[in-house]
This record gives structure tokens, C-alpha cells and sequence, in this order.
């Protein structure tokens, strides 16, 4: 069983590597590229229409705001390419395969090891992807139109997989005592679905700036990428939800994760590495949302803290695991 | 703090067409009244401001990010709190940058002046924030709903109903059914709801005042005691200060408060894998509380032992090995010191001192020169061969000691406080205690005799845990204002405030043309059955994607038939994200109509 999950992890990282491909593909010969859009110039100047001033007529009323002719291979966007539009949806299957395999693996690495699969950095990193990707399926399903940007969501599954795989792997062993509490289970499920929100949350978030940059008229490398992604509010929305929705998620958390330590270390709070940074992100987070909510406060501003806050996180994940000496010393790195 | 609204400037009647906006720049400390200040004197006038500065919303965000940067660096560096001996390393390492660290409070980050002042001036900036905050909102929460604006046209959502019986009594029976506040006057019935949004917002913000007074009073009337107990009865130890290697009392409490109970070790088990890692503790041990009888009561990691008034918890284990020093007089003595695990496989080091041997036979006096110590490493799983210097299994396969005899003046008269798990190396350096031939490795049961024909035996060992005692009066107040604080955090995040308003008007004119202003009409048209023409207006108040099918729902649920309201719905609300915190009542764009708006989810 335990090299069954090996070996599932190889064909999930071949189905996000697939999906990628075909991702690439739509991008490439799609509308949305530079040749597509040379082809098609009409259809960019109502993207921009649409997206600049949210006002767009009568034209495309129900995705005024948004990206028209992108998803949904409506009779109105005749330019598109078919083979475009059939790379994208095989993507999307693609995706959707990898996820399924992607499951597998921590189900057959938990079956494997009698335990729930999230003992040690590996098994974590593979359980925090999961509920990125999972985000991802159910985001694209109530929001189709953001379907290009399955690009950089597969990119990124492919290579912390990858790095899963490589780097942090360990063999299968049973929890050390300390992990051996029913408080594990809460602790690390909401910790992972959490972050992994949170993680999702800053696709947006920076998908954001770009895109508001852009509007602002800057033309430079990072920022002509903006033209390519949905309008700024819907970013910004999107970005808000998110993380309004993981917070109060991450709050429990650490919660379930001080109450733990009470019964584990004798103390539910005491400023281990791990604890330190999650204190951290939870008082940038807490600021993104101050901030947000705050009139005076313009909104990139506030999503570059969002970003900090995504930063605050990899910090815990990766930087905490390796450089720091604590009690949540389980990653299994020596 | 907290979300930066806009105070109580919107309770007051919206008289103009759409509800009036407060100045948003500046976060609320940001309105001033020039006119006032000028009058106050300059010191009052200062003081005011800066208390104004310090609760506004910008204020606070910045210290919030004060905070978080001032904590990363307990992180980084080590903690006395935490681990003193990784903070002792650090000074050996560093010897030039640890006492300008130290002077900072590197070292104890979390107790440090700077740190202390960023929380505590957060906290005040809260409590500045919210205790305003509290008195509006009870205001808000007693006064009725605000009348409604002349023009309900110009409000995000607009219906007209031509077909109402005009009953205002009923629209204001279904509002409250759905548990609307409602308020009837005249020929308008002004609603709102979502105040549990700043209710849950208030809860999470007093509640984190109560969590840090939870965390105060834990510091306060809390103490802890770490320490080693090797098992047996004569390792036994009672509940005091002077039995912990290492203590700390709360400010509030000192060593006479500490609950008696007495703790010895009958046993202790760990299981490992073949791989040597752990899998399973647990201590038993003979628990005598308050002068009751003795009862067995066993713990693990995890799994605390709970006594009254303080907890214990295990930490770690290791061994304790058995010598017996067989002197020349004779006279033979036991050790059993615990030896200190060095790494996985639990190799243990440590100490076995002997001071007390080789006295006078005559006198019984010590003789400075001829006391004995053996340091060694400890092997629960010997290695097969040589090198002797790590165990290569946690459990007892193969146990041996490897001891290295050390004859001579210990130094433990010289009053110096040294670790007991280490020799004086300022005796061994200076030649006064000298090792006496080479290591030697002994198994259970074997014996060594040294030069002077004195001997040393290894019996066994015993085992021996290391643990925690607690007690943490503030526990249970942080636990609870921590529940709190969840569940102020939902509402206050995912509510949603929104007013509406229906007004009734006698005649309905030639068609549907609601733009038009329409004036108050007298009460009694209300009475005009099946003539009377209904205008309602809604606005969210904050951001809010699904209210205009709320609206829908509503106006049709109001209607006496049922069904969708006809007439033009000058759908004007912003589209939107559903769970919003706060401020930004869509109504900042008011006139920017979108087509297909607050819909968006459910399009695609």
C-alpha cells in the first residue's frame, strides 16, 4: 500500500503536468494570447470596456464585469479556436484526474500507515495541496470564466508536488507519541484546510495588483500580465472571500492547536517557532481584514498585506521547519 | 479598532435622497471639529488628539504590524523561557553581540519593554475603539429604524408594486416575521436588520481583551516546576520549591501556596518501533495527595496527570544507572543519578559523584584528595564493537556503562554552582581530580577495580522521567474568551447590515414613473384598497451580492398574491462579494448603475 501511494503520486504529478500542458495550449492558440487576440481584436477591446468601468450595455449582461467569450464557448465568440477551447476543458479533465489520483495518495499513504496521513512535512505538503486543488475544482465550477488561470495553479501543484516528492519524503512510520491525540486530527485538518485556503487566497490577491496596476496603466513585465487576468474588483473580491472565509478556519486552529498544548507541554501557549509565526500570520491576517474594512485604506494596499500574510505562511511551512528548532519538529528533515 | 464604520453619523435620520455618508479619510479619529478644538485649551486640545490618533483605524493597523514584526524575533534567537541552555550557547558563540542583545531583550522578546508597550498601547487603542463603539451600537439597537429618504428611487434597490392592497400593517407583519426591526409611521414602514454583524464584531473584540486578561492572570497566579524523578521510593519527591531543578511563581504567588502532594515513580514504560523511534510512553506512579491515602494513577504524553491545584506533564525520559563504589575502607555506596539522553537512540552521559568516600577510618573525616567520581555514557543497546560512544536502540538490548574514573578533590565544597551531569573541569584542569587509567566499559552485573583497589559495579538501572508541574489559574478565562472570540468572528465577518423601506402613496400615477419624488401623503390613503401604489426601496449597508434577491424576495413575499413585483427595478446595486466586513456601504457609488449586477455567482 505504501508504494501503491508512491507510485500514485507519480501519476498524480503526470496528471497536474498534463493539465498544465493542455492549460499552456489554451493559452497559447486561445483568444486570450497575443496572437489570438491580434486575430480576434474586436473581442479585446470589449474585454477592456467590460472590465474597465463595470458598465458594459446590453451586450454581454450577465458577465458584464467580467472576461466575455474566455470560458463557455458561446455563439458570440465565433474567433475562438476549437482546439483551444478543447485543450481547456481537457485541462480542467486533466485536473480534475489528478486531483482523484492526488487523493489516492494520501488515502492509500493513511491506509498504508494506519493513520491519518499527516505525520510528518511530506504528508502535510501533499494534504495542503489537496485542499489548494480542491479550491481550485470548486472555484472554477461557480466561476468557469477563470479557467486560464488552471496555467499557474497546475504550474504551482507540479512543483510542490515535485518538491513533496524529491525532497521531503520520508517512509511510512507510525506517529511518535507526542502526535498520538485525538486533538491531531482537529489540530492538522483545520490547520491544512486553512492554509490551504489561505494559499489560494493570495492567487487572487497578486492576480489583483497585477491586474490594477495594469489599469493604472503601467506596461511593465510584472504588470502587462494584468491584461490577461479577470477585472480587478472581482480579483479583489474573490481575494477578500477567501480569506474572510479561511480566517475564522485558522482561528480554530490555533485554537485546537492551544488547547492541545496544554495537554501535551503543559502550557497552551508558549511561543514555539511554529506558534510564533502563526501568531504572526494570524495578526497580518487580522490587519488584511482591519484594512479592507477601513474606507481610508485603499484596497492594493490592503491586499499587499494579504500577500505579507501569504508570506508569514510559507514562512511557517517552510522556513520554521527548517531553520528553527522547536517542539513542532516533525517534518521529518533531520 | 476594528472596522472603521462610520460611528452613529448614519442613525440619524438619512434625510437626503440617498442616505448621507460620514467623511470616511482618516478612519474615525480622522473627523475632527475644527470649531470645537480651537476653543479647548492647547493641552486639552493635544491630549484629545492623540487619544484620537491612537483609536484610529490607522493607529491600530500599525501597531498590529508593529506587533507581528517585534514577535519574529523570538523566533530567531533563543528564549530564556524557553530553552536557557540554547540562550547560554548563544552567548558562548557570541560573545560580542549577546550582551547588546541581551540589554534589548532579545532574549526574553516576549517580556521585553518593547513588546509589552506595543500590546498594551494596541489595547488601548481597542478599548478606545470599542467602548464608543459598544455605547452606539446599544443606541442603534434601541432606536427605531430611520424614516425613509424622500426619493427611495435613488436607493441601490427600487421596486414599485401597483397591484398592493396597501396594507401597511401586513408589509410590516412579514418584515417582522422575518425578523426585521420595523418601525411604521405615517405612510412609510422603515426596516433594518444585520445588527449582529457589529454585535459579533464587538464580542471578538472584548473577547481579546479577555483572553489577555486571562493570559495576565495566568502569569500572575500561575507557577510551574520542572524537574527529573528517577523511580523507586527513596527518589520520591513532595510538592515544593526546593524539590524543582527549575521554577517559576507568578508575581502573586510564593512557595507556601504551592498544593501539597507528594509523587514517586513505580514505573515507567516505552515501547519503540524496530526503527527505534517511539511509540508509546507512559508513567505510573503513587500519588499522595493532602495526606490521603496513596493511590496509582498513571500519565503520558498528551495525557497529564491532574491533581488538585496543579498538573503534571511528561516531557521525557531516560536512565538512571545503578554503581555501586566499593572504597578502601570497605564501605560500599550506591548512585543511582540520572544520566542526561544525548540523542534518539537515548545514549545517556552523566555523572556519578562519590564525595563522601575514603574518609578516616579514625576520624571520619573527609579526605579532600581521595573522593571519586566516574563520569560516563550510558548504552541501553551497546554498540558490538568499539567505538563505545553511541547506543544504537532507545530500548535496554544490550545495556553497558562506559565509565571513566576520576580520583581527587570534586570541588563541590567550593561553593560554585556546576552542572551535576558534568565534572568540574576547573578541578580536572588544574590537576587536583585525575583520571585514573583508561575507560572502561562494564555490563550489568560486572565489576572494575581500580588502581588503589577500590571498586565500582554496575547493577542496572533505573528508569527515570522528566516533567512538568502546572498550574494556570487564567486557563479557563483564555479558553473561553477564546469560544467567544470565535463566535463573535462569524457574524462579524459574514453579517450583513441592509435597511428597507416601503412607502405608500394614494394614486398611482399614469404608468410607472417612480422618479418622481413623491411627496408624504396623508394617512388616509392608506385605507384606498387595490388603488394604492407602493414604492420600496433598499440599501445594503454593507457589501452584500445576494441582496437584491433578498430584496425580490421580500417585496414579492409582501405582496398579497405573491409573486414577482412588476414595474421598473432600477437595479442599481453593485455587484458583490457576500461575506463583507464592514465600512463599505455600497451606497459610496450610488449613481454607477451595472447591468446583471449582484448576480454574479449564480450566472456561471
Amino acid at each position: 500500500m505504501a508504494a501503491l501511494s508512491d507510485q500514485l503520486l507519480v501519476v498524480a504529478i503526470l496528471g497536474y503536468l498534463l493539465a498544465m500542458i493542455c492549460h499552456a495550449v489554451e493559452y497559447a492558440f486561445g483568444t486570450r494570447s497575443v496572437i489570438g487576440r491580434a486575430a480576434a481584436r474586436p473581442e479585446r477591446e470589449r474585454v477592456l470596456v467590460g472590465a474597465g468601468v463595470g458598465a458594459a450595455g446590453g451586450s454581454a449582461p450577465v458577465v458584464g464585469t467580467k472576461l466575455p467569450g474566455v470560458d463557455v464557448p458561446t455563439p458570440a465568440g465565433g474567433s475562438r479556436s476549437p482546439r483551444a477551447v478543447l485543450a481547456g476543458r481537457a485541462a480542467v479533465a486533466f485536473t480534475v484526474l489528478g486531483a482523484v489520483v492526488h487523493l489516492a495518495v494520501l488515502i492509500t499513504r493513511g491506509i498504508a500507515a494506519e493513520r491519518m496521513p499527516w505525520g510528518n512535512m511530506y504528508e502535510y505538503l501533499l494534504s495542503v495541496t489537496f485542499v489548494g486543488v480542491v479550491g481550485w475544482l470548486v472555484l472554477l465550477y461557480r466561476r468557469p470564466t477563470l479557467r486560464h488561470l488552471g496555467l499557474f495553479v497546475a504550474l504551482a501543484m507540479v512543483l510542490l508536488l515535485a518538491v513533496a516528492g524529491l525532497v521531503l519524503y520520508v517512509p511510512i512510520v507510525p506517529l511518535v507519541p507526542a502526535l498520538d491525540s485525538y486533538w491531531f486530527v482537529v489540530h492538522v485538518a483545520t490547520i491544512a484546510v486553512s492554509s490551504g485556503i489561505l494559499l489560494l487566497g493570495a492567487v487572487p490577491a497578486v492576480m489583483y495588483l497585477l491586474r490594477h496596476g495594469y489599469d493604472q496603466g503601467k506596461r511593465s513585465f510584472p504588470y502587462s500580465l494584468g491584461a490577461r487576468v479577470p477585472a480587478a474588483d472581482t480579483l479583489e473580491r474573490l481575494t477578500f472571500r477567501l480569506h474572510a472565509f479561511a480566517f475564522p478556519l485558522f482561528t480554530f486552529a490555533v485554537m485546537a492547536g492551544a488547547v492541545w498544548a496544554e495537554a501535551a507541554w503543559g502550557r497552551y501557549w508558549g511561543w514555539d517557532p511554529k506558534e510564533i509565526w502563526a501568531f504572526i500570520s494570524w495578526v497580518v491576517y487580522a490587519g488584511y481584514l482591519h484594512a479592507r474594512a477601513t474606507p481610508s485604506v485603499k484596497r492594493p494596499v490592503a491586499t499587499w498585506i494579504a500577500v505579507l500574510g501569504f508570506l508569514t505562511m510559507q514562512m511557517n511551512l517552510y522556513g520554521v521547519n527548517i531553520f528553527f528548532e522547536g517542539l513542532h519538529s516533525y517534518g521529518g528533515l533531520d | 479598532m476594528s472596522v472603521d464604520e462610520r460611528g452613529t453619523g448614519s442613525e440619524a435620520a438619512p434625510a437626503g435622497v440617498v442616505e448621507a455618508e460620514p467623511p470616511a479619510a482618516g478612519g474615525p479619529g480622522g473627523v475632527g471639529q475644527p470649531s470645537r478644538v480651537r476653543r479647548t485649551p492647547l493641552p486639552l486640545a493635544l491630549l484629545r488628539n492623540s487619544w484620537r490618533q491612537l483609536t484610529s483605524m490607522r493607529t491600530a493597523l500599525i501597531l498590529l504590524f508593529l506587533l507581528a514584526v517585534a514577535a519574529i524575533p523570538g523566533s530567531v534567537l533563543p528564549q530564556r523561557n524557553i530553552n536557557i541552555e540554547n540562550v547560554n550557547r548563544y552567548a558562548v558563540e557570541h560573545p560580542d553581540l549577546f550582551p547588546v542583545l541581551d540589554r534589548i531583550g532579545g532574549f526574553d522578546v516576549y517580556a521585553s519593554p518593547w513588546f509589552s508597550a506595543i500590546y498594551v498601547l494596541l489595547f488601548t487603542s481597542l478599548v478606545g475603539c470599542i467602548v464608543p463603539r459598544l455605547r452606539d451600537h446599544v443606541r442603534a439597537l434601541r432606536a427605531a429604524p430611520p424614516p425613509a429618504p424622500k426619493r427611495l428611487d435613488r436607493l441601490p434597490q427600487h421596486a414599485v408594486l401597483t397591484d398592493s392592497d396597501g396594507d401597511l400593517a401586513a408589509i410590516a407583519a412579514v418584515l417582522r416575521k422575518r425578523r426585521w426591526r420595523v418601525v411604521v409611521r405615517d405612510d412609510t414602514v422603515s426596516a433594518e436588520k444585520g445588527f449582529l454583524k457589529e454585535t459579533g464584531n464587538l464580542l471578538f473584540h472584548f473577547s481579546l481583551i479577555g483572553v489577555l486578561l486571562g493570559v495576565g492572570l495566568g502569569s500572575w497566579y500561575g507557577w510551574h516546576g520542572n524537574r527529573l524523578l528517577v523511580a523507586g521510593p527513596d527518589n520520591a519527591f513532595c510538592n515544593n520549591l526546593q524539590q524543582y531543578a527549575e521554577s517559576k511563581l507568578g508575581h502573586q504567588v510564593d512557595g507556601s501556596d504551592l498544593p501539597p502532594f507528594c509523587l514517586e515513580l513505580t514505573d515507567f514504560h516505552a515501547a519503540f518501533l524496530p526503527t527505534g523511534q517511539p511509540e508509546s510512553f507512559r508513567a505510573t506512579t503513587l500519588v499522595e495527595e493532602d495526606g490521603a491515602a496513596p493511590r496509582r494513577e498513571s500519565f503520558s504524553v498528551n495525557d497529564p496527570l491532574r491533581l488538585d491545584g496543579a498538573s503534571v506533564y511528561l516531557l521525557g525520559h531516560g536512565y538512571a544507572p545503578i554503581l555501586r563504589y566499593t572504597d578502601r575502607n570497605g564501605e560500599a555506596q550506591e548512585s543511582d543519578d540520572a544520566f542526561l539522553t544525548i540523542d534518539g537512540n537515548l545514549t545517556s552521559e552523566g555523572v556519578a559523584a562519590f564525595p563522601d568516600v575514603n574518609l578516616d577510618p579514625a576520624t571520619g573525616a573527609r579526605n579532600p584528595d581521595l573522593q571519586v567520581a566516574f563520569e560516563g555514557l550510558y548504552f541501553p543497546t551497546t554498540p558490538d564493537s568499539p567505538p563505545f560512544v553511541r547506543s544504537t536502540y532507545p530500548a535496554e538490548r544490550s545495556p553497558g556503562v562506559m565509565l571513566f574514573a576520576y580520583r581527587g578533590n570534586l570541588g563541590l565544597d567550593a561553593g560554585v554552582p556546576g552542572s551535576v551531569y558534568r565534572l568540574d573541569q576547573r578541578q580536572v584542569s588544574s590537576g587536583r581530580l585525575k583520571q585514573i587509567g583508561e575507560g572502561k566499559l562494564l555490563r550489568p552485573g560486572e565489576k572494575w577495580t581500580l588502581d588503589d583497589g577500590t571498586s565500582v559495579e554496575f547493577l542496572g538501572t533505573r528508569k527515570y522521567i522528566t516533567i512538568s508541574v502546572r498550574y494556570d489559574p487564567g486557563e479557563r478565562i483564555v479558553l473561553i474568551s477564546s469560544v467567544l472570540l470565535l463566535v463573535g468572528l462569524m457574524p462579524s465577518l459574514f453579517g450583513r447590515r441592509r435597511r428597507v423601506w416601503f412607502r405608500i402613496s394614494p394614486v398611482p400615477p399614469d404608468g410607472v414613473s417612480p422618479a418622481d419624488p413623491l411627496s408624504p401623503a396623508p394617512a388616509g390613503a392608506t385605507t384606498t384598497s387595490r388603488s394604492s401604489l407602493v414604492e420600496v426601496g433598499g440599501l445594503p449597508r454593507t457589501e452584500y451580492a445576494g441582496f437584491a434577491d433578498e430584496f425580490d424576495r421580500l417585496v414579492a413575499a409582501t405582496r398579497p398574491e405573491g409573486g414577482r413585483p412588476d414595474g421598473a427595478r432600477d437595479d442599481g446595486a453593485p455587484e458583490d462579494g457576500a461575506p463583507e466586513d464592514g465600512a463599505r456601504d455600497d451606497g459610496t457609488h450610488p449613481g454607477r448603475a451595472r447591468s446583471g449586477g449582484a448576480t454574479e455567482e449564480g450566472t456561471d
